[in-house]
């Protein structure tokens, strides 16, 4: 059937008809029909300022550094430099599992702020912040790192976190690294990932001592994978059954020892683009190591990534890696059979951050779902250059999509699921729309690799096909 | 659901891992008493401490009033906290926006975000209000809200049919409580009229509940005056806005939140009663000294003895008598806990959370002949201690110890070092009561980790029946799961 464009076309001019000219003439910009004919971002425009005002559904720079890509560091301290909040909202709520006994291997479960009051903010907070490392390393003296994360105050009082880092550096011994986060910077969570990403290129990449004696020439690390309710671990478990060596897990489960002897891999195996190209682009540059991109989301994309990341590799680890996919096999066929019954042909919106809008459409066609829209939070063009690819001609993408235009959209589209984050789950749940946040896999997963895609089935099935949204209209209204 | 895989196994060969008998050893070094000493001598750094910021309280005291939008001056990113925290704790969507303020508005200002925000948020939402608030970004360029506003509506980027309090609400001052204060002092005295000299008062009693997320204890004050037949007019209303019937509908403004019709001439109404203290001090103050309003505070109506301070308050306003129906439930309550009380008696408590709610929690458990061993508050004051140590005096509870400006972390070392047996608290004190090994009953703000408590009230003599049935039946499930066979009886 020919796709209708048009149609599609009328049906964004229409979500967007509420706005003033100038906002309309903004939004129209951001949210287009796919074609895997044009380029990505001539469907959509990304990584500029959102509208003030607009319910949009963005972060800031400090929840990309202290959220994203520092805190599930695990043996370092993140303290949330500045006023009392962003610590306090930031404090456990990503679900970035963590081995390791509490307070002395992990200190991912843990709030620490520098608490800023008013006279800090008159006197500045630089002294504090030198007594606040002092404390923490005698409290915590098995930390390996210390990360300054500010807010938006520290940039605008003018102190000098620079300076207090590299004192407390020397006096503590352990690596003590400013990050300069302040929520302000940037447009969205994104340029606090590339903050996150450079401040570990200058204080930790390339720092610690590798070992030659025992290298292998499987080892390798991977990047962008947060361990959202375990994700790294099923995710290592098929490297492993691959023949690789995985050294280094950033940042999920990881650690700042891995992260210094990471330039003795041989390979960077990439899963979240947004939020760590940077570093493996540095890793490029100056280590002459390759990276590659790979998708765990869903049987189709796990085996096509198995076979690009074994490609790399010689004959050995390229057999085993075919007996991986064959071993799993039967598995996913029965995986499929249980639950595409069951899911075919449901619609499916999606908003989320920058990598999984694109990343999981092979996960729900493998189960005979549809995306029939999909839109990031904090997308670059390079992200829209690699979704329209992934999609069907005829869907919509969008850019930096808020509240509005996403509700307006799925009265239109009639989703049979809606896949976001906290912010959105209850509006749609309201509108009777089932629901499964996409950020925290709702408190379930892993949702990366073989085990992971079991449980990712199994949740949308759970959320579309719950017996408790056919009450939603009472008997007597029917 | 779902956590298969903990550990696959896969030990890293290239690092150095801690010995399990040098991990051992540390942990154990922190809970040692030399441990707490250090603990209780750092003056910088806070760790764990359960306290949000000011701008949180405006923007869950703007839910409470009819078709009104947030509208924070500030980063968009602090906008998504505030809407993530609150929806994890309610379980319900909650609309706010900000103006998205970045570099330039620091370099410039950020009026021109502001104007284009109103302009904006009209456009999509339609509000009958912006409340609106600020973050310590705009707090520190020095922003004008007054004038910021001022000049919106002179330059008519500012419908005049919608209105706009504004309050200050730095995060680096206070608390979430404050931050709830101040916006509704703002929308109280932007809105509300002086009745003229002469004015008869009407029958209405204005409730404040206060920085209050358990809705079922609005729900059950609402109730309780409803069994006394008595008129009132709850400010900052959103038990409903928060709660409202899944029926397929989204809807941004729910029904059931304050009228801004009654919030004009509320000052007219014959008394208020506000049933928090530190989160309303600016408000009463401004109802009393400028609205001239018989303005009251209370202590928050948790336990038997404050439940009856509340209804003679409000008898007394009101000139109603105590009906027998609430006589009755009274009475109810007193068997509920003479029933159970000898599972609380002796037992130690540790309780941490805002002070409004501590004070209601520590006299019903002193009723109860528990106690509260430690009491520990990060956002309480030398008041609110005071309070605390006056009703330790009354119950000569001379084990009780009260902390004020104290986190979790030294929540932490006093478990470790002195037990108690139950903590009473937000979630985030889960971590601390499973290193001591004791239970941990949720109650307050936020609760992110059990579903449907917030609905439960802790107010009044249902809140009473409430407690000691969550506290009592935990113990009772704790012996039957650590009695061996012969002790695990039948009878408890």
């Amino acid at each position: 059937m020919a796709v209708d464009f048009k149609e599609k076309e009328v049906l964004i001019e229409e979500v967007i008809s509420v706005y003033s000219e100038r906002a309309k003439k903004n939004r129209k910009e951001h949210i287009g029909v796919n074609s895997r004919e044009t380029c990505g971002s001539c469907v959509a425009k990304s990584n500029i300022k959102s509208l003030p005002g607009v319910m949009t559904p963005r972060g800031c720079a400090y929840a990309g550094s202290k959220g994203v890509v520092w805190g599930p560091v695990k043996d370092v301290i993140n303290i949330s430099h500045g006023p009392i909040g962003c610590g306090h909202y930031s404090w456990g709520t990503r679900r970035n599992l963590a081995n390791g006994e509490t307070a002395v291997e992990s200190f991912v479960p843990f709030q620490f702020t520098t608490d800023f009051k008013e006279r800090d903010i008159v006197f500045g907070g630089d002294k504090k912040l030198e007594q606040a490392i002092k404390e923490l390393h005698e409290l915590f003296p098995t930390a390996k790192g210390i990360v300054i994360e500010s807010e938006c105050p520290i940039g605008l009082i003018g102190d000098d976190i620079e300076a207090v880092a590299k004192k407390m550096t020397d006096e503590t011994g352990i690596p003590v690294i400013p990050v300069r986060c302040e929520g302000f910077r940037g447009v969205s969570q994104s340029l606090g990932h590339h903050i996150a990403n450079d401040s570990i290129r200058d204080f930790v990449v390339g720092t610690g001592k590798i070992d030659e004696s025992k290298k292998t020439p499987y080892d390798v690390a991977i990047l962008g994978d947060y361990n959202i309710g375990g994700d790294v671990w099923s995710s290592m478990k098929i490297f492993k059954e691959m023949g690789l060596n995985v050294v280094a897990h950033w940042s999920g489960d990881g650690s700042i020892e891995e992260m210094k002897i990471t330039h003795g891999v041989n390979y960077l195996l990439l899963h979240c683009y947004r939020s760590m190209n940077y570093i493996a682009t540095h890793f490029e540059e100056k280590f002459g190591i390759p990276w590659v991109e790979y998708n765990f989301f869903g049987h189709t994309k796990i085996k096509e990534s198995i076979r690009k990341i074994a490609k790399l590799f010689d004959g050995n680890i390229q057999e085993k890696a075919e007996n991986v996919i064959k071993s799993y096999e039967p598995k996913m066929q029965q995986i499929i059979d249980k639950y595409r019954p069951r899911l075919e042909g449901k619609k499916v919106m999606m908003l989320v951050g920058g990598l999984r809008p694109r990343h999981i459409v092979g996960a729900y066609e493998d189960l005979g779902m549809k995306v029939v829209a999909t839109a990031y939070e904090f997308a670059h063009s390079d992200d829209y250059e690699r979704t329209t690819k992934e999609l069907e001609d005829g869907s919509i993408i969008a850019d930096d999509m808020n509240e509005y235009e996403l509700v307006e959209l799925a009265n239109r589209l009639k989703p049979d699921l809606v896949a976001s984050g906290i912010k959105e789950k209850y509006v749609f749940q309201k509108m009777g729309i089932p629901f499964r946040q996409m950020h925290s896999w709702d408190y379930s997963g892993p949702y990366h690799g073989y085990d992971g895609f079991e449980i990712f089935a199994r949740d949308m099935d759970l959320a579309i096909n719950s017996p408790a949204w056919k009450l939603v209209k009472p008997r007597w209204k029917k | 659901m779902g956590h298969i895989f903990r550990d696959a196994g896969i030990k890293k060969e290239v690092i150095d891992i801690m010995e399990k008998e040098e991990v051992k050893k540390i942990k154990e070094w922190m809970n040692t008493e030399e441990y707490k000493e250090k603990n209780f001598n750092r003056q910088a750094i806070v760790i764990n401490p359960e306290r949000a910021c000011q701008p949180l309280g405006a923007v869950l005291c703007a839910v409470g009033f009819e078709n009104t939008m947030s509208f924070v001056h500030g980063s968009h990113g602090c906008v998504a906290y505030y809407r993530n925290n609150l929806s994890r704790h309610f379980r319900e969507p909650l609309a706010a926006v900000s103006t998205s303020l970045t570099e330039d508005g620091a370099v410039f200002g950020g009026q021109a975000n502001a104007f284009e925000g109103f302009k904006n948020a009209a456009d999509l939402y339609k509000p009958k209000m912006f409340a609106i608030s600020t973050t310590c970004m705009s707090e520190i360029i020095g922003d004008d809200l007054g004038s910021i506003v001022a000049n919106a509506r002179e330059k008519g980027r500012l419908a005049e049919d919608i209105l706009a309090p504004y309050a200050n609400t730095p995060s680096f001052v206070g608390s979430q409580l404050e931050g709830y204060d101040n916006m509704l002092n703002a929308i109280i005295e932007g809105i509300a009229k002086k009745p003229e000299a002469g004015m008869e008062k009407t029958d209405v009693i204005n409730i404040i509940p206060g920085f209050d997320t358990t809705l079922g204890n609005i729900n059950e004050i609402k109730r309780i005056l409803k069994i006394f037949g008595a008129k009132f007019l709850v400010l900052a209303d959103y038990s409903n806005t928060l709660d409202y019937p899944l029926n397929g509908e989204y809807k941004m403004y729910p029904e059931g939140a304050t009228k801004l019709e009654d919030v004009k001439t509320c000052a007219n109404n014959k008394a208020t009663i506000a049933l928090q203290r530190y989160s309303t001090k600016k408000t009463v103050a401004t109802l009393s000294e400028k609205l001239g309003q018989d303005a009251r505070v209370v202590k928050s109506p948790i336990g038997i003895n404050y439940t009856d301070d509340f209804l003679m308050t409000v008898s007394e306003i009101s000139r109603l008598e105590i009906p027998k129906e609430l006589e009755d439930e009274r009475g109810k309550a007193i068997d509920c806990m003479t029933d159970a009380q000898q599972y609380i008696h002796g037992k130690k408590f540790a309780v941490f959370g805002d002070p409004d709610l501590l004070v209601g929690l520590v006299s019903y458990l002193l009723e109860m002949g528990g106690i509260p061993k430690y009491v520990l508050c990060s956002n309480g004051n030398e008041e609110f201690k005071k309070e605390i140590e006056d009703l330790f005096e009354n119950y000569s509870a001379s084990e009780g110890e009260v902390y004020i400006d104290k986190d979790l972390w030294h929540l932490r070392s006093l478990l470790m070092t002195d037990k108690a047996d139950m903590l009473i608290g937000p979630s985030h004190g889960k971590f601390a009561a499973r290193d001591a090994g004791i239970p941990h009953i949720r109650v307050g703000y936020p609760i992110f980790d059990r579903v449907n408590i917030h609905r439960y009230p802790l107010y009044g003599y249902t809140g009473v029946i409430n407690l000691t049935t969550w506290i009592v039946n935990k113990f009772l499930d704790i012996l039957d799961d650590t009695s061996d066979d012969a002790h695990f009886e039948l009878l408890r």
